[in-house]
């Protein structure tokens, strides 16, 4: 036991040394800025973007944006995610690149406020924060500017507006949406509510709204339980590109859509949202979905790289009014609190599905 | 040695690792962790399990930041994380203790119960944190950042409290043969509630220390970080069986675990093969202990034989 006391002091004693050691080491270099091991190689722009979590085809679209704008502006263009989609996975994240010497860091924040101190420390070391496809909500002083889709206000009426175009009698219809706490879901099924109450959608009732987590297993047992629960549903709408790829699944295994083998006596379920063309096609295809919508992710991630250059450089002052002309994609122009967003909203169906692929 | 091949490939690997003012910082990202992972270490030698410390840490958060947003000084809003910790513990440690219930049991219960309470209590939004209680991870004392400090001085609290007092013993005792203990005048159930209790103190310790670094409390906070806690203990040479395991053990796996992480996440590492590098770690770790318990077991027979 004594020994192993020793042993422990001794290995304590040697962590502060350690620590003592590499902080005198490190004396040399000038306060607040960031370690001389981590500064880019040869001035280019160094960027990096920060999706949700790994392996969603969505952001793989946004990336796709970011890598031939980069490749347009010379910057060096990295990306790296966490595993999950947890309020604070983010934050070794955000770490590491700092240390890594990055001077942009793009992100689509999993939390509006629980980033808040490490993007603080981020941005006392000199790097610029941009935020895409969502905002850190009453928090806008955390980062530079805020890269949105589209103008989010229009979200939810529009989405609504695509159920309704196809239920002329109105009826039941629930929500699938993400998680609990995503501040864009969470903003777009308040438009959809708010919107609601005009007398042109009187015969449209909300009986439910669910959260498949943006988990696809998950999606799909509350896609189904749905469907059993309210066996006159006549809609759901899924603004979320994994929940309604889910509930298009579900919907096509129950035949329950309009015109399935087994829709159900009210005339069947009209499945709605918002998702990728190429996730959508084969339900398009086959008439299980008639109709979505999305804005351009791609878009998004051109526009945040061509802010990202500007920034850093100081062309562009994220001030309310200006105007940024970016070469393939139009005018744009900054709105309150350094918000911009990336275009219109496009609905698709069988008679454009074939134009996009992303 | 592990940890010493692990920190030269990460160096190796990437120049930008080799800053310690860097790595010192991120030494706050695993504090809880730590902390943590030394209360399991008492828990795990006295022969039991807690699967309930990281929903412990989210309920405790959220409590204090409650508490705190309605006017707690900090002061006595660390002293109330430390006193919920121990009692959200002391419920752990009674029920397994006293009430005679596998402790996997119970804490599994627990584990959803904190949480759920957690959630409870918040809902799905975040509390903010009064400013007296944050920063303390940008603390610097003597260029060490508090939470390493506060750390160490606890690892050395626990060190001395399980290898030097009679405290100790008897918890090694109560892992290694409880029928045994008993018959020995060992005071077993006491043993086994201040264990679980004192690993709700340090989850509750933790709290602040998470809160002050995040700046907000959340119901998911420290999500699944009970199995970063658990595996630290095992990879330090623990045993779930009980009565084996050791502070430096502990310690030197958080560290090598954060050695890892940080290095892989420098790398580039994507992070499914993260998770996949720290669980191959914790089985070859559990090969190597069982090989050698053997080998030393055939040795002792030679010898014996002989």
């Amino acid at each position: 036991m004594t020994k192993l006391l020793r042993l422990g002091i001794a290995a304590i004693a040697g962590i502060v040394a350690l620590g003592g050691l590499g902080c005198s080491q490190k004396g040399g270099d000038t306060a607040g800025t960031p370690s001389s091991a981590g500064k880019p190689a040869g001035g280019k722009l160094r960027i990096v973007y920060i999706p949700k979590s790994s392996g969603n085809a969505y952001f793989d679209d946004v990336i796709s944006g970011f890598k031939e704008e980069a490749a347009k502006v010379g910057a060096d263009f990295t990306t790296t995610a966490p595993a999950t989609s947890d309020a604070t996975s983010q934050i070794s994240f955000i770490k590491d690149q700092v240390q890594l010497g990055v001077n942009v860091i793009a992100i689509t924040p999993n939390s509006p406020d629980a980033l808040n101190a490490t993007l603080d420390d981020a941005k006392a070391k000199g790097v610029i924060v941009i935020t895409v496809d969502a905002d850190l909500d009453k928090n806008e002083t955390h980062r530079v500017v805020a890269v949105l889709p589209t103008d989010f206000t229009q979200v939810g009426p529009g989405q609504l507006d695509t159920l309704a175009s196809q239920l002329p009698n109105g009826g039941d219809f629930a929500i699938l949406s993400a998680t609990h706490d995503a501040p864009n879901q969470n903003a777009w099924i308040e438009g959809m509510k708010k919107a609601l109450t005009d007398a042109k959608y009187a015969k449209f009732k909300l009986v439910d709204v669910v959260y498949g987590d943006d988990d696809a297993p998950k999606s799909t047992t509350e896609a189904e339980a749905l469907f059993a629960k309210y066996p006159n549903l006549r809609g759901i709408i899924s603004p979320t590109s994994v929940g309604l790829a889910a509930a298009a699944q579900s919907l096509d295994t129950a035949g329950g859509y309009p015109g399935g083998p087994h829709a159900n006596p009210a005339g069947g379920i009209v499945l709605t949202g918002l998702s990728t063309p190429n996730q959508m096609k084969k339900f398009v295809e086959k008439g299980v979905v008639a109709k979505f919508q999305l804005w351009s992710p791609h878009d998004m991630g051109v526009l945040a790289c061509y802010l990202a250059d500007g920034l850093k450089s100081g062309k562009i002052k994220p001030d309310e009014g200006v105007e940024v002309d970016v070469p393939g994609l139009g005018k744009h122009k900054f709105g309150p609190k350094g918000v911009i967003t990336a275009g219109p909203m496009v609905t698709f169906d069988k008679s454009n599905i074939g134009q996009y692929n992303f | 040695m592990l940890l010493v091949v692990a920190f030269t490939i990460a160096a190796r690997a990437n120049h930008a690792f080799l800053d310690f003012a860097y790595l010192l910082d991120t030494t706050s990202l695993h504090a809880e962790t730590a902390l943590m992972a030394l209360g399991m270490t008492l828990v795990i030698i006295s022969g039991n399990i807690d699967l309930s410390p990281a929903s412990n840490l989210a309920l405790t958060a959220c409590i204090v930041a409650k508490l705190a947003a309605g006017g707690l000084s900090a002061g006595l809003a660390i002293l109330a994380a430390i006193v919920i910790g121990g009692l959200l513990g002391a419920v752990n440690g009674a029920l397994v203790a006293y009430g005679r219930l596998p402790s996997f049991l119970v804490t599994l219960a627990t584990l959803a119960l904190y949480r759920g309470g957690a959630q409870a209590l918040t809902g799905p939004a975040s509390v903010k944190v009064p400013n007296a209680l944050t920063g303390a991870d940008q603390l610097l004392i003597g260029r060490i950042p508090f939470p390493l400090i506060v750390v160490l001085v606890v690892a050395i609290v626990i060190g001395v409290l399980l290898h030097r007092t009679i405290f100790g013993r008897w918890t090694y005792v109560v892992g290694m043969n409880e029928r045994a203990a008993r018959f020995s005048a060992v005071p077993v159930a006491a043993v086994k509630f201040w264990c679980f209790t004192l690993l709700g103190a340090l989850s509750g310790l933790s709290a602040i220390l998470l809160l002050s670094r995040l700046q907000v409390a959340r119901y998911d906070h420290a999500h699944g970080q009970e199995l970063d806690v658990i595996t630290a203990v095992l990879l330090g040479g623990a045993s779930l069986a009980g009565g084996r395991g050791t502070v430096v053990g502990t310690m030197l796996a958080v560290a090598l675990v954060a050695v890892v992480r940080t290095g892989m996440g420098l790398a580039e590492v994507p992070t499914d093969y993260q998770l996949a590098v720290i669980g191959a770690l914790l089985v070859g770790a559990a090969l190597a202990t069982g090989g050698l318990e053997k080998l030393a077991g055939w040795t002792r027979l030679a010898r014996e034989v002989s």
